[in-house]
């Protein structure tokens, strides 16, 4: 009993589909993320110049990162989801046609 | 009123834990919430889990006082969720029953891997607990006049009652009321920071006269004199002698001399005595709130007034080169036996507070490195934080783990976005204790009136509950599945191990409020700092190998978290910045800088490689 999950979960097909993406998601991201590190390590100035609305580059990267993470999230929910609704159907279908 | 509404709180909390106590009578109910809580809910409660005083108190208090540098962890921390999502979150679900010892150890079994991690987990949450136990004593002290210990001990009490009694059901609810209601509230804070606008006037709202602190040059002197010189750094301070009152200024040049704050601890008839700017300390004389802007995009005086600005237009006027941002510092010296310390306004303008560099410079090589090491343990650590692993399990499955992570991105975000504007209020609308940061926030909210000061506080309060309880629950699992049922194999049923989790809830709860009330005046930021480093080096390495690696082996996993935990935890203890905690000199210290997770991390994961190569053949015997 303890070695199984707390709530029941079938068999996943879906699941190396969805593991690739979040992988290639997140070394997006991760790279993004650098670079904001790398201009505040290496180029600090360059945070202070305007980009646009009064803005400076340090606000609109930062709020990017949050923004975009959101953005990056919405998006691999909806190819999971999508994924995962697809793949149900051609099991379904395989096992309609083995009974 | 604050004293009404924060009862009103405490109470409702109570009550919802009570009603979800009775519902829960499972292991499965008590450590992960019966795995069915709806996926909205687990997202806010998520964000209700994670916004800790850290985030709330710390970062606004942090930005209030260096401005972009508080930030920088606002983004770091939010970052982290995307480690979370996209590798964490959906192979967690699958892996494990209860807790993320079980989840690395689903395909072992090994002895090793439930020891350390289960260990690993307890000590990333007592380094966690420890700063929230001190916010709440921080929280407490002025909102109840009541003192430091009591306030950990209120929170301990409380918090030990609701776990105790419910387990994760009714922290997951008390996570999603406060996550929500602190959101909203924040929302609002920040809407009336905008209306109320810029000026280089802040007077609370007409509640504190704005005090206009004097510059003086040698003639203004006339008959007063400099009785006393002291140097600091390179700063000077002169004692004056005016009108038989004697007070500290700040010498800026050889004929300039600028009016401070100062606090002398001195002794009078042999009882010791607090002067604050001259006084004794009383209800009428404390320190004056600080923090203020000299000039708005060149203007001073009534013209610099801007009126209600919209959110854009907040942030450019800030970061404009010809506005001018005064914050407060303190220096601490010696005045013949009496400890002073000044408090002196240092202004910066707009694009230096703007931008990351105020606090976090990034001047030397070892200061890049430390900036680079602070950045990647926020971005590594939250993935890895064992009660936000934990709350993967209460949902019913892999996708509802996933939408509920992006209801907590979206939760979060938001909040964090929030944050900049309240610490940037805060920091130019003379609201800031000079002495701590901490109460930079609800202090803000207390320039509007005193309800909301009331609800944002007694929301902090909550905020730290939330989070103790989430943490206490993770470490109560650690000590009674992982360690007593798994480890060491002691046999329970179903309500004893429910009975042994109450146990161990209130053992850890004991040990927190001790280690609050030690701690007390420790920097809440810079531990969580220790929790999150601690996290990325011990816990990543190994889920994200065990998930993406095949030839990871169990004694692989062992050695990656026992050496991670050992490097991370012993940096910290050895560094600059510890030592300054030990009264040492930080010069001595071998480290070059504070933050151990560009050391820690790469180590953890090349053990847990180089150890599993040689183990091999243990995997192929367990195929």
């Amino acid at each position: 009993m303890l070695h199984e999950p707390a709530s029941q979960g079938g068999p996943d097909p879906a699941a190396s589909y969805k593991m690739r993406l979040g992988v290639y998601m997140f070394i997006a991201y991760a790279l993004f993320y650098a670079g904001f590190v790398a201009i505040n390590t290496f180029k600090p100035t360059m945070m202070e110049s305007t980009v646009f609305l009064g803005l400076n580059l340090a606000v609109v990267y930062g709020f990017g990162l949050i923004i975009v993470a959101l953005i990056l999230a919405l998006i691999y929910n909806h190819l999971c989801s999508t994924k995962e609704a697809a793949m149900g159907d051609s099991q379904d279908g395989s096992q309609g046609e083995d009974a | 009123m604050a004293v009404a509404l924060f009862v009103l709180f405490v109470t409702l909390v109570l009550v919802l834990s009570f009603y979800f106590a009775r519902k829960t009578k499972s292991a499965s109910g008590y450590f992960a919430a019966g795995g069915q809580i709806h996926w909205g809910v687990n997202g806010i409660a998520f964000a209700g889990d994670y916004l800790s005083a850290a985030s709330f108190l710390g970062i606004c208090g942090m930005i209030a006082t260096v401005g972009y540098d508080g930030f920088l962890y606002s983004i770091g921390y939010l970052a982290g969720w995307i480690v979370a999502l996209f590798v964490v979150a959906e192979p967690m679900k699958r892996l494990g029953k209860y807790t993320f010892t079980d989840a690395l150890d689903a395909k072992f079994d090994s002895r090793g891997i439930k020891l350390a991690a289960a260990i690993s987990t307890l000590v990333v949450s007592v380094c966690y607990l420890i700063p929230q136990m001190v916010g709440a004593g921080v929280l407490v002290e002025p909102l109840l006049g009541l003192p430091h210990y009591v306030g950990v001990i209120m929170v301990g009490a409380i918090v030990i009652t609701i776990v105790a009694t419910a387990g994760m059901t009714s922290t997951t609810y008390v996570q999603f009321l406060k996550g929500g209601l602190l959101i909203v509230f924040s929302f609002i804070l920040v809407i009336a920071v905008l209306v109320r606008g810029l000026t280089t006037t802040p007077d609370q709202g007409g509640d504190v006269p704005f005090h206009e602190y004097r510059v003086m040059t040698k003639a203004d002197l006339g008959s007063a004199k400099v009785v006393a010189t002291t140097d600091v750094k390179d700063l000077t301070f002169a004692k004056i002698s005016m009108d038989g009152q004697e007070a500290w200024w700040q010498q800026t040049a050889p004929d300039t001399y600028q009016e401070i704050q100062w606090v002398v601890a001195t002794e009078v008839d042999g009882e010791k005595v607090e002067l604050i700017n001259g006084a004794p300390k009383s209800d009428e004389n404390q320190l004056r709130q600080s923090g203020s802007l000299k000039a708005i995009a060149g203007k001073t005086g009534e013209e610099a007034d801007t009126g209600a600005v919209g959110p854009f237009k907040f942030l450019s006027i800030l970061a404009d080169k010809s506005t001018t941002i005064q914050r407060w510092k303190s220096a601490k010296f010696d005045d013949g036996g009496d400890a002073v310390t000044a408090y002196y306004p240092v202004d910066s303008a707009g694009n230096a507070v703007m931008v990351p560099g105020l606090k976090f410079k990034v001047g030397t090589g070892y200061e890049k490195l430390n900036f680079i090491s602070l950045m990647l343990a926020l971005f590594f650590g939250t993935a890895a934080l064992p009660h936000i692993l934990i709350r993967y399990y209460t949902v019913p499955s892999p996708a509802a783990a996933r939408k509920s992570t992006i209801v907590a991105i979206a939760a979060i975000g938001f909040f964090y976005i929030l944050t900049l504007y309240m610490g940037l209020g805060a920091m130019v609308s003379a609201v800031v204790n000079p002495v701590t940061n901490n109460m930079s926030a609800p202090l803000l909210a207390r320039s509007f009136g005193t309800f909301l000061f009331a609800i944002i506080s007694a929301i902090a309060f909550a905020t730290v509950l939330g989070t103790v309880s989430g943490l206490i629950v993770a470490a109560s699992g650690a000590v009674a599945h992982d360690l007593m049922d798994r480890f060491a194999q002691i046999k329970m049923d179903e309500k004893q191990k429910v009975k042994a989790g109450k146990i161990a809830a209130f053992a850890v709860g004991i040990v927190a409020i001790i280690l609050g009330i030690l701690f007390r005046g420790m920097n809440v930021s810079f531990l969580v700092g220790w929790a999150f480093a601690v996290a990325a080096s011990a816990n990543l390495p190994a889920i994200m190998m065990l998930l993406f690696w095949k030839g990871t082996t169990a004694k692989g996993i062992t050695a990656s978290i026992i050496v991670g935990a050992v490097v991370a935890v012993g940096w910290i203890l050895l560094s600059p910045d510890m030592y300054v905690r030990y009264g040492l000199d930080p010069e001595t210290s071998l480290l070059k800088f504070s933050n151990p997770a560009i050391v820690s991390v790469p180590i953890s994961f090349a053990t847990l490689i180089v150890v599993s190569l040689i183990t091999k053949k243990d995997n192929a015997a367990l195929a």
